[in-house]
């Protein structure tokens, strides 16, 4: 426990010091957002039927834009192979990162979303309904990210692989996600979609870790 | 059982063993697959609804089923070796990825080709084939990883760790997007629930799909067999075994 | 019969199609200091990092007997630059379950001289000054056995002497050290060297 508050704890610290790492995602999300109407045009009635979708693939990309680096810098400078060496549990560690990065990259995601909302002329029950739903899911993005981005972080280039190698894992949120949103504009229930997400979000949380402590031994076996 | 099995572990035994069986096994596929194909091309009778163009079926579905359970054969293999470290599952899952890439493409490309006479469109987001797109790119992330990390040792691990996560992700998928798909369209055309196959439609949808599973051993037999010859080159029976060919 | 901290039996390690080393056999008493040269590439780097577990991809038998983890210093430092140097040292205290007292870590700055320098971010340093910062985590920490990894590369005269100064003391608390360096190591013990082609 006293491990997974002072590395989240370090890595609030250190993205304090270089916030650049974080925001860039941020505006990433909102300039994706705003080229939508530029492409599609400013009609209301279209950008609000498409608006759950737009929303949740920049929120997808944003998300694995920051992923990356959620092992990267640990594992140059070495604090990687010191974490494995003692006698910590890698699992503890894991998740602590998954949190620091769902913190510093999901939670604002979150607070960006009734902003994306409006752009795109999403009504009330929609805004709702899009934060969260993201507020569900982006824990489980950074969950399943962080296995990507360990398997891929002593790659030079790990970046466009993490892509690859996530996007199939995101199809499950992706599709409730946005059809839990299209039920709350339409007016129906959305209770059942909470609940799945959740028992995904759970899932995630007992299970991502241990592939993702697997390949942070991997990537310092060298 | 385990004996045999940690026998089986080792490249050279592999090796010898395969090599009794790879020519039959290629054979009977091989046999299998034009009989299969010349009897559903030619003998069975057309469908009242679809016509000839049903014939694809004998080509897809065979495809469809080896596309899915290719991946959980490789998954399997990822298992061995992440659980034994038996080098020989981290090549057979080294050489069943482009397999099943290939089958599950395959199965995407026949789909297409069997919807545009039915569904009037190349494509359409049709819950079975868009879980096989995701199958798809799975299979396509497995060999990223491995491509990129060619030169690292722990090549083959980091691609076990993803086939099983893979695994575990599979179901979810199937079942989202099956789920999605009927919240999204109403089952118009539905293809695969047909009322029940007469006898002389299934029969040879069976063989062809007993002989894909051959062809598929028996290509991934010769995979691994190349694949153990590269590593093993420098070993006193590779060089035993080249003097006499 | 002295009890071995580190106990190695027919060592053997292949990479990228080469035989680094075979047939190392080597132990480590509470008291000694282990010195293994070889030239570059040779593979010293692989052979402490087998020692640790980091590297896997080795055959034979690798003992230890100890009731905690050594210490390790890396090419990789493990030091964080965006951190400072007091919250570098702080973080190998909690990787270690180590409860380290300021007053320790007051006086492993000094030692290590960098007064004056312990709110300053690592990035800000020196090679060398980072070098120590790394260092430092001996001087917080009582963990019996040490492995270090060149550890004098980028350390000025100075520091040299500093250095064999605490081996020195390490060993005369009974600690074990396995150190990989081409430094001649000056230091009033028996020195046990390992030399691999």
């Amino acid at each position: 426990m006293n491990l997974f508050i002072a590395s989240v704890q370090r890595d609030l610290l250190v993205h304090f010091r270089h916030p650049s790492e974080v925001l860039n995602p941020l505006i990433f999300f909102v300039v994706v957002i705003s080229l939508f109407p530029l492409g599609i045009g400013p009609e209301p009635g279209q950008l609000k039927e498409i608006a759950p979708g737009i929303v949740w693939v920049a929120a997808l990309l944003a998300t694995l834009m920051s992923m990356d680096s959620m092992f990267r810098s640990d594992f140059e400078d070495g604090s990687l192979e010191q974490v494995v060496l003692s006698e910590q549990s890698t699992f503890i560690f894991v998740l602590a990162k998954v949190a620091s990065h769902w913190l510093l990259s999901g939670l604002p995601l979150v607070l960006l979303m009734p902003l994306a909302a409006l752009l795109l002329f999403l009504d009330e029950a929609g805004i709702w309904a899009l934060t969260l739903s993201l507020l569900l899911v982006s824990p489980t993005l950074s969950l399943l990210g962080g296995i990507g981005a360990a398997l891929t972080v002593g790659l030079p280039r790990g970046g466009l692989l993490v892509t690859i190698l996530v996007m199939p894992l995101y199809v499950p949120v992706l599709v409730l996600a946005t059809a839990m949103v299209q039920a709350a504009e339409a007016g129906s229930e959305t209770i059942g979609y909470i609940y799945w997400l959740l028992a995904i979000l759970f899932g995630a949380v007992c299970l991502a870790p241990i592939a993702t402590a697997a390949a942070v031994n991997v990537a310092t076996d060298q | 059982m385990f004996k045999w099995f940690h026998r089986l572990g080792s490249p050279k035994i592999f090796f010898e063993m395969s090599g009794r069986w790879q020519v039959p096994l290629l054979w009977l596929s091989v046999v299998m697959l034009t009989g299969g194909a010349a009897w559903a091309l030619l003998f069975v009778p057309p469908d009242y609804q679809q016509g000839n163009s049903v014939r694809i079926m004998y080509i897809h579905v065979p495809a469809a089923i080896l596309a899915q359970s290719g991946y959980v054969m490789m998954s399997g293999a990822a298992a061995v070796f992440l659980i034994w470290r038996i080098k020989l599952a981290d090549v057979a899952v080294k050489c069943i990825a482009p397999l099943g890439a290939s089958i599950t493409f395959i199965a995407l490309l026949t789909g297409a080709i069997w919807g545009k006479p039915t569904w009037g469109t190349w494509w359409v987001w049709d819950a079975r084939l868009t879980s096989t797109l995701v199958l798809f790119f799975l299979y396509i992330g497995v060999i990223a990883l491995r491509s990129a990390m060619e030169r690292h040792a722990g090549a083959g691990r980091a691609c076990a760790i993803l086939a099983l996560v893979g695994v575990v992700n599979l179901p979810v998928i199937k079942f989202s997007v099956e789920w999605w798909y009927t919240l999204h369209q109403p089952a118009s055309f539905s293809l695969t629930e047909k009322p029940t196959m007469p006898v002389e439609m299934w029969l040879p949808l069976l063989v062809m799909v007993v002989a894909y599973y051959l062809f598929f051993f028996a290509i991934w037999i010769m995979r691994i067999r190349n694949e153990i010859l590269l590593t093993e080159k420098n070993t006193d029976w590779v060089k035993q075994w080249l003097a006499t060919r | 019969m002295v009890i071995q901290m580190l106990q190695v039996r027919n060592a053997r390690c292949e990479r990228d199609g080469r035989q680094l080393f075979e047939d190392l056999s080597f132990s480590l008493a509470p008291g000694e200091l282990l010195q293994v040269v070889g030239g570059n590439g040779s593979g010293k780097s692989t052979l402490l990092r087998a020692l640790l577990g980091l590297y896997t991809d080795c055959q034979g038998d690798i003992n230890w007997s100890l009731d905690e983890a050594p210490l390790y210093l890396g090419h990789r430092l493990g030091i964080k630059q965006s951190l400072t140097v007091i919250e570098n040292l702080r973080w190998f205290g909690v990787l270690r379950e180590a409860p380290v007292s300021q007053d320790r870590i007051d006086e492993a700055v000094y030692k290590l001289g960098l007064t004056g320098f312990e709110d300053s971010l690592c990035a800000h340093l020196s090679e060398g000054q980072r070098k120590r910062v790394a260092l430092g985590q001996f001087l917080i920490m009582d963990n019996p056995c040490w492995v270090m990894d060149e550890p004098f590369s980028a350390i000025d005269a100075d520091g040299l002497s500093f250095l064999m100064a605490i081996l020195q003391e390490h060993l005369d608390v009974n600690g074990g050290i396995v150190i990989s360096t081409h430094q001649p190591i000056t230091i009033d013990r028996p020195i046990n060297t390992l030399a691999l082609q």
